[in-house]
């Protein structure tokens, strides 16, 4: 690869991220103030005297920080518990913890419709329990919404807790028990003012993902508004200055957010010299000690892979064969069966695979040109280059949903706006536009953490570009491209939020096969498609596992 | 000598590995101990044990006669210096310092005064409120010692203390160690590979190997009677070589090495018949010419390291000598003879091994 043609290669990628990233979001802003006489802030004084909309905002700002309050007080004692206690299925239970990360938000939300909905599994048993003649609850409501959160979303401070805790140094810890700490005060005057930079990374990513979270209020919200469905309402009714308005609203407060928890983290990042040491701090329990750690892990685990459990469960139940019993009383195969026999069935399976594929495969190579480019030269384009990867992050998925439907909607091939909407384009795009950030993260740390020493040694052994490139960088690179690759893969896989609001008949994925399968009640067929979404995500992963990666 | 510190056939096996096999010392009040021995001697598993972080499978620690081997470390009373130092990143150094202290409930105006009085003893006084990043490796260092020394522990431990700095810090930090040691007059233990820091800082320094101490000494001790081949090579130069003890009395053995017969002063166990292993320090041979009184060979290197040189010298076994001399005796190449001067020429019992 010549010099020239890298440089071309970058110079391409900028435009095309300009284009795809930056340009589609200017619009939506420019559309806020432009009603059909021209320029006006009338949309803007309407979103400011409508009470619903206000509601909506504070439900969206709430139930975030909510959710962050309920992911850390699952997560951090999970984490500690992992870290500090050895006891039987350590590893094991300490793998499947994790497990709710694979379940595309969708997928979670349905799994928790049926364990704990009012038809749920829990409903039915508390309601043969104690013989009453309604289902005792329903799942509705901000309440509901907060619970799944607070499910899907405790895996951010338990994987980044127990990465911050790997890189603890023990000596720190011996320090603090030979100057007369006890447990207690080691807990809070050493190790949680050292894990800051990590709290303040999983607060900011359960933010983040509770803000911009569709499926769960979507599904349970009932009367409960929060920003992201308000949206997509205000669009799907026509309403598009409306919902251009409340696109900008969701995107400042996703700014002010990332903005004051971005900060939090910052300052105590930079005071923070870890070392990265590991081991020698485990706790061998014994005794009654054991035994209850023990236990309470493995019911703890329990609890949280139910909803998967139920899902499998549910998978084996033919539709119309379930009405009053606590449990199902017959299951079959016919619901996979049918997923292969019917086309109709299959293809939404097939869309999904063919559009996560394409997504993921031009995210990894958008992310590989940009990697020398942002890493090696400090240049004005690879900081432009960086900023347009991870924008779509800071933008709720809705609203870069929204932004691609309003810039691909006219035919002005001379402003860069061609009709995409309709045609199976759009939303393999609205995928890649959405990875861009997740993949781009993973392999651009792969690139830092190249020793930039190598390339020398190698040019200086009569290695060329292409030849360093391939038997130099890429291989050391491996593990950041299938880390990066997997994560775009089942993004996309499971994607929910950008698809109802950009897919076509022909190119519905499997999400929306999921809900309108729910919707005709078919709840084995839904069910069926849950699991093999999971397990597909499950096989990504898998497969995109560094495995030189040291248990922790 | 009232025993201040005891450490009593302490043993700690790591899976198939024996760490710290049957390590007993013994220190008097105020007297400071360097574990000296290579990596993987157990030295630093030692010092763990000692402050309470590894649990012994056999054996007893005492402090003043009272058993602490069950004690834990927060209680312990044990000052610990790391080797990278551990300071709370997050704390600045004043509260770095008074850690220990908060532990023991001192607070206010008490609290104060006894950080600075922590500060001022290691000559930081009035950087409480800097930040440790903020710090030279040598004054985190020295913060790190205040802050162990703050909460007045009955015994300071030292891991490396000196690995983390600077060569040229290195010798004036090992005196300042040493002159705040003496100052504070707190037993200490220390743990190094470096035999020059052992001496330095040691009063008493025991040398270890694969998890046992093979000696405890005064480095004078050590020095001049190591108890084995492995002490004479790991404390100070010294060269093998293999000889046979034809005559031997209380005073004097006299070995044949090669075709020459030296006269050497018997070792301290006694007189000593047969195969022997014979360590040579560079000061115990001088080069001469070709003769029948010493053992010849060629010079295969010289080195000049100021008043005189030192030289190698391959013998015709195949055996190489380091030997000391004037700085124009020889040159490489040369063919030359080794005598005895008289010291520094160490007599073991042939091991097996």
């Amino acid at each position: 690869m010549s010099r020239l043609r890298s440089g071309l290669a970058g110079r391409v990628l900028l435009v095309g991220l300009v284009w795809l990233v930056a340009y589609p979001l200017a619009l939506v802003l420019l559309e806020s103030v432009r009603g059909p006489g021209g320029w006006t802030l009338e949309y803007f004084r309407q979103f400011l005297g409508r009470y619903g909309d206000w509601q909506a905002l504070w439900g969206s700002l709430w139930i975030s920080l909510a959710s962050v309050l309920l992911s850390a007080a699952i997560g951090i004692p999970l984490a500690l518990l992992f870290w500090r206690y050895e006891f039987p299925g350590r590893r094991v239970l300490g793998v499947l913890v994790a497990l709710p990360a694979v379940l595309p938000p969708l997928v979670g939300v349905i799994a928790f419709l049926f364990l704990y909905g009012e038809t749920g599994f829990v409903a039915r048993l508390v309601q043969a329990l104690f013989r009453l003649e309604q289902a005792p609850w329903r799942l509705e409501g901000a309440m509901a919404i907060l619970l799944v959160h607070g499910y899907s979303m405790y895996v951010y401070f338990y994987l980044l807790v127990r990465a911050g805790l790997a890189a603890l140094d023990p000596a720190m810890l011996e320090a603090a028990e030979s100057l007369g700490a006890g447990r207690v005060r080691t807990l809070r005057h050493v190790i949680l003012p050292l894990l800051r930079p990590s709290l303040a990374g999983a607060s900011l990513l359960t933010f983040m993902t509770a803000l911009a979270s569709f499926s769960a209020p979507y599904i349970f919200g009932g009367g409960f508004r929060v920003m992201t469905t308000q949206i997509v309402s205000s669009r799907l009714n026509g309403d598009y200055g409306t919902a251009m308005v409340e696109t900008v609203a969701l995107t400042a407060v996703a700014l002010v957010g990332l903005w004051i928890i971005g900060r939090t983290g910052e300052t105590t990042a930079a005071a923070s010299g870890m070392k990265g040491a590991g081991g020698g701090i485990r706790l061998q329990t014994t005794g009654p000690t054991r035994v209850a750690v023990t236990v309470i892990s493995w019911l703890l685990v329990l609890g949280l892979l139910l909803p998967h459990l139920t899902l499998l469960l549910l998978s084996f139940v033919p539709i119309g064969t379930w009405t009053v019993e606590t449990f199902p009383p017959v299951y079959r195969l016919v619901n996979y069966l049918a997923l292969v026999r019917d086309p109709e069935r299959l293809r939404p399976l097939l869309n999904s695979l063919w559009m996560a594929t394409a997504a993921t495969v031009v995210a990894v190579g958008a992310a590989v040109v940009a990697g020398p480019l942002v890493t090696r030269r400090r240049s004005r384009g690879g900081t432009a280059l960086e900023g347009l990867l991870g924008l779509p992050w800071v933008v709720p998925g809705t609203v870069f949903a929204i932004a691609l439907a309003t810039a691909f909607s006219v035919h002005e091939p001379w402003l860069g706006r061609v009709i995409l909407i309709g045609t199976p384009w759009l939303l393999p795009l609205a995928y890649l536009v959405r990875n861009l950030p997740i993949t781009s993260r993973a392999i651009l740390a792969g690139f830092r953490g190249l020793d930039p020493t190598l390339d020398e040694a190698a040019a200086s052994l009569g290695a060329g570009r292409w030849r360093t490139l391939r038997e130099v960088t890429l291989p050391l690179l491996r593990p950041a491209l299938s880390a990066g690759a997997a994560l775009a893969f089942v993004t996309a896989l499971g994607d929910f939020v950008t698809s109802i609001v950009l897919y076509t008949y022909d190119t519905r994925p499997l999400s929306l096969e999921i809900l309108s399968s729910l919707r005709q009640g078919d709840v084995g067929v839904a069910a069926a498609y849950g699991v093999l979404l999971m397990v597909l995500s499950a096989l990504a992963f898998a497969a995109g596992r560094d495995r030189r990666t040291v248990e922790t | 000598m009232t025993p201040f510190l005891e450490v009593d056939r302490l043993a700690k096996r790591f899976a198939a590995v024996v760490a710290v096999n049957e390590v007993t010392l013994t220190l008097a009040q105020g007297q400071i101990l360097a574990l000296l021995g290579p990596s993987g001697s157990g030295k630093t598993t030692t010092l763990r044990l000692l402050a309470g972080f590894e649990t012994p499978d056999q054996g007893r620690i005492l402090v003043e006669g009272n058993d602490v081997t069950a004690t834990r470390p927060a209680e312990r009373r044990f000052g610990m210096v790391f080797q990278h130092y551990a300071l709370f990143p997050h704390l600045d150094v004043g509260g770095n310092v008074a850690f220990g202290l908060e532990s023991l409930g001192v607070r206010g105006a008490d609290l104060e005064s006894r950080v600075s009085q922590a500060l001022r003893l290691v000559d930081l006084q009035g950087l409480d409120r800097r930040q440790v990043d903020q710090l030279s490796g040598g004054q985190q260092q020295r913060v790190a010692l205040a802050r162990a020394l703050a909460p007045e522990p009955r015994v300071l431990l030292l891991d490396e203390p000196l690995s983390n700095l600077d060569p040229t810090l290195r010798e004036r930090t090992r005196r300042e160690i040493r002159a705040l040691i003496r100052r504070v007059g707190i037993t200490t233990v220390i743990v190094t590979h470096e035999q020059e820091e052992a001496f330095d800082l040691g009063d008493l320094v025991a040398v270890m190997r694969q998890g046992r101490v093979e000696q405890v000494g005064t480095p004078e001790q050590l020095y001049g009677a190591p108890a084995n081949p492995f002490v004479a090579g790991f404390v100070g130069r010294a060269s093998a070589l293999e000889g046979t003890a034809v005559e031997s009395d209380a005073l004097t053995t006299r070995v044949r090495v090669g075709e020459a017969i030296w006269s050497v002063p018997s070792p301290a166990s006694g007189p000593l018949r047969g195969a022997v292993s014979l360590m040579v320090r560079p000061e115990g041979l001088r080069l001469g010419a070709q003769s029948s009184q010493g053992v010849n060979g060629t010079v295969i290197d010289r080195r000049f390291i100021g008043a005189e040189a030192l030289y190698t010298v391959r013998l015709a076994s195949g055996a190489e000598l380091e030997v000391i001399g004037d700085p124009g005796a020889a040159k490489a190449g040369d063919s030359v003879s080794v005598h005895p001067t008289g010291r520094g020429i160490l007599l073991y019992p042939r091991s097996g091994r």
